[in-house]
């Protein structure tokens, strides 16, 4: 491996030892890539064209109103298959066809990773498997139907709690036994190096256009950044641009039932320093190491681990991490819907819903912008559901 | 050279001496019981185990299939913590004198504090670790703590791993190397890797430590085989435990079926090979 993989003390590749060489492989595909024009334009012509780059950057006048200052919201609910996810499995699937790999895998806990996933796999003529755990096989119905659509295989796993953390296990077994031929797309900048640097450069984009086009709506970049925090793409998308900026980031994680109730999965908030999945960072555990399950409304945020890079950026305290319930998530999925007409991810209303909870900090003079990671569909039948149960409890 | 002192590495090379291999059966510590596996232990020793391989159950083990996995929840089920599985080995060092060697993941040392670990397993007599997801680029601590408390640091070595990195993993184990027979995860197979043979020669090339070999050997006829492609040793997992697994409800025929399935395999270990001919290399190997 030429580089280690860690932010502060945490990263790494903390895997068996026939992974290595893939990782190794990996890596090497990456760097050369990230240096190839060819490799850059294919990726920025299929994201335009085919994605739909760049998202529309929109000021939101009932999150203005809400918040007391200019709130914009960054529109990768508008990108093709409806989440941030596309950018990180376009520049992957390319990168899987130049190292002449004919199979992808991958884990989804939301459907979105998955979806996208299929959509290049579909594009590039590849065989694709996709690996989710069967809770949110029930819960994300829609996605599953597109993924078998665009042609994938969907594998439900019942290990374990059935969620994100189980499907990434059975992943990784499964490149594990199949390493020559495969390609592992990871959907979120947690995993083993280098997986958490390639996510985050794919997802770059996000935070490179705000910077863009909050300049020239604006005259000025953003007080503050958020965006909600599963295993960390969409959140260090946006950030990555502003890191050596004076920009507050500010990531918002599942709170589940209450960060006090044990049933959430807000792993910066609430985890331990430890090693899962290939990487040293914050995990939900008991006091002896054994990986606690995550509990949140959102499948895409039902993990248990996050992202290096984050836990890095709260331990130098670069950035701050707070959470949203899931009451207060469905809330900010009801209240955006109907006062601006824009139905977003459960996931993506974790991010609305920290904004409303921390609203008093703003003033008249701040620039928030919020990632709109995903639009919310997908979430129909389960938000609809959740709704009509709190509905009928008061 | 240190390794020699240790009881597992001793253990091989006395097999090896009389033309036998080494034969290491693998337990999940509390599947599906603390007593349970106790008793299990003592019955793998009874069979003819040279040393015990013995498993600590994580929630999360990316490198076991489904056998072992299945095990890892039962024996979380039933309360075993690594604290526990330390004492477990302690009891039975009290009566069996057999080289243990520990297959862990990395979080369970971590959460143990790493120093603390090796001085408990040093302590409870374990002769050797291996900690599955923990490659040599990030073994310095875990290696510097195995060393100060006389435990070997055990890594793993597969057939993709090239030369460089052979010599990387020679020039930290101690006690034995883990030859991989086969990419992938753990679980029994029919037939084991055509490529083992020419894989335990670059092995060898690289140390002097014995090989032994591991993951997917399903029976005598796999152990064998292995054998035969040159390790000094099998290790058995997921077929020894798949007799916890098809017995549950019944503890005397669930230890006799550990017990038997165990003198097979260790027959078949122990059985004298002919000395390796020196074949030409295949074709498509790579030369060491
Ligand atoms: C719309 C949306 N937002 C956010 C996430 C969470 O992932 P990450 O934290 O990697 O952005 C997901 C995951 O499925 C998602 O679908």
């Amino acid at each position: 491996m030429r580089h280690t993989g860690t932010f502060g003390r945490f990263g790494g590749f903390y895997v068996a030892e026939p992974l290595i060489p893939a990782l190794e492989e990996l890596e090497s595909a990456w760097i050369e890539a990230r240096d190839d024009p060819e490799f850059a334009g294919a990726l920025a012509g299929l994201l335009r064209d085919y994605a739909g780059r760049p998202t529309p950057l929109y000021r939101s006048p009932a999150l203005s109103e809400e918040l007391g200052c200019a709130v914009y919201l960054k529109r990768e609910d508008l990108l093709h298959g409806g989440a941030h996810k596309t950018n990180n499995t376009l520049g992957q699937g390319l990168l899987a066809a130049r190292m002449g790999k004919t199979r992808l895998i991958a884990e989804t806990g939301a459907g979105q990773h998955g979806v996208a996933t299929a959509m290049i796999g579909a594009r590039l003529g590849l065989d694709v498997k996709i690996f989710m755990g069967s809770l949110d096989v029930a819960r994300q119905a829609p996605n599953v139907q597109r993924m078998k659509l665009f042609g994938a295989e969907v594998i439900p796993i019942d290990n374990g709690s059935g969620s994100l953390k189980d499907a990434i296990n059975e992943a990784m077994r499964y490149w594990t036994e199949h390493i020559r031929d495969t390609f592992y797309v990871f959907g979120t900048a947690a995993g083993p190096h280098p997986y958490p640097s390639i996510v985050r450069d794919f997802q770059r984009v996000i935070g490179e256009e705000i910077h863009a086009q909050l300049h020239a709506a604006h005259g000025r970049g953003p007080t503050a950044v958020i965006a909600c925090v599963g295993g960390g793409s969409n959140a260090i998308g946006a950030f990555a641009r502003f890191i050596d900026e004076d920009t507050a980031l500010i990531g918002v994680e599942p709170g589940g039932h209450g960060v006090d109730t044990g049933k959430h999965g807000a792993t910066l908030g609430a985890g331990r320093a430890g090693c899962l999945h290939g990487s040293i960072s914050y995990v939900l555990q008991d006091a002896h190491g054994q990986i606690h399950e995550a509990h949140s409304i959102s499948a895409g945020l039902d993990y248990p681990g996050v992202g290096p890079e984050h836990a890095h950026l709260m331990a130098s305290g670069r950035a701050e991490y707070i959470s949203a319930t899931d009451d207060e998530a469905l809330d900010a999925f009801a209240w955006l819907s109907r006062r601006e007409g824009i139905l977003p991810a459960l996931e993506s209303s974790h991010a609305i819903a920290g904004a409303r909870r921390i609203a008093d900090r703003f003033g008249p003079d701040d620039v928030v912008v919020i990632n709109l990671s995903g639009r919310g569909d997908k979430d129909l039948a389960h938000a609809m559901a959740a709704l009509d149960a709190r509905e009928a409890a008061r | 050279m240190r390794s020699a002192d240790n009881r597992i590495t001793a253990a091989v090379r006395a097999r090896n001496a009389a033309g036998q291999g080494a034969f290491v059966p693998f337990l999940v510590i509390g599947d599906p019981d603390f007593e349970t596996s106790l008793v299990l232990a003592k019955a793998l020793v009874q069979a003819g185990a040279d040393a015990l391989e013995l498993g600590f159950a994580f929630s999360d083990p990316p490198a076991d299939g489904p056998v072992i996995q299945r095990a890892d929840e039962r024996a979380l089920a039933a309360g075993i913590t690594p604290p526990r599985a330390f004492d477990l080995i302690e009891a039975l060092q009290k009566t069996h004198a057999i080289p243990v060697s520990l297959l862990v993941y990395y979080n369970l040392v971590l959460q143990f504090g790493v120093d603390a670990f090796y001085a408990r397993a040093a302590a409870a007599g374990v002769d050797a670790v291996l900690v599955a997801d923990l490659p040599p680029e990030h073994a310095a601590d875990a290696v510097r703590a195995a060393k100060r408390h006389g435990v070997a640091p055990v890594f793993l070595a597969s057939e993709l791993s090239p030369p460089a990195r052979l010599e990387r993993i020679a020039a930290l184990a101690e006690g034995y190397v883990y030859a991989l027979a086969r990419v992938g995860v753990t679980g029994e197979q029919r037939a084991i890797d055509p490529n083992l043979a020419a894989a335990l020669e670059r092995m060898r090339a690289a140390t002097d430590l014995p090989l032994l070999a591991g993951f997917g050997i399903g029976g005598p006829a796999q152990a064998l085989a292995a054998r035969r492609a040159g390790a000094d040793g099998v290790i058995v997992g997921s077929a020894i435990v798949r007799r916890v697994a098809d017995h549950l409800d019944d503890r005397p025929a669930m230890i006799e079926a550990v017990r038997a399935t165990a003198a097979a395999l260790a027959d078949a270990a122990h059985a004298p090979i002919e000395p390796k001919q020196k074949s030409p290399m295949p074709s498509g190997a790579v030369p060491c």
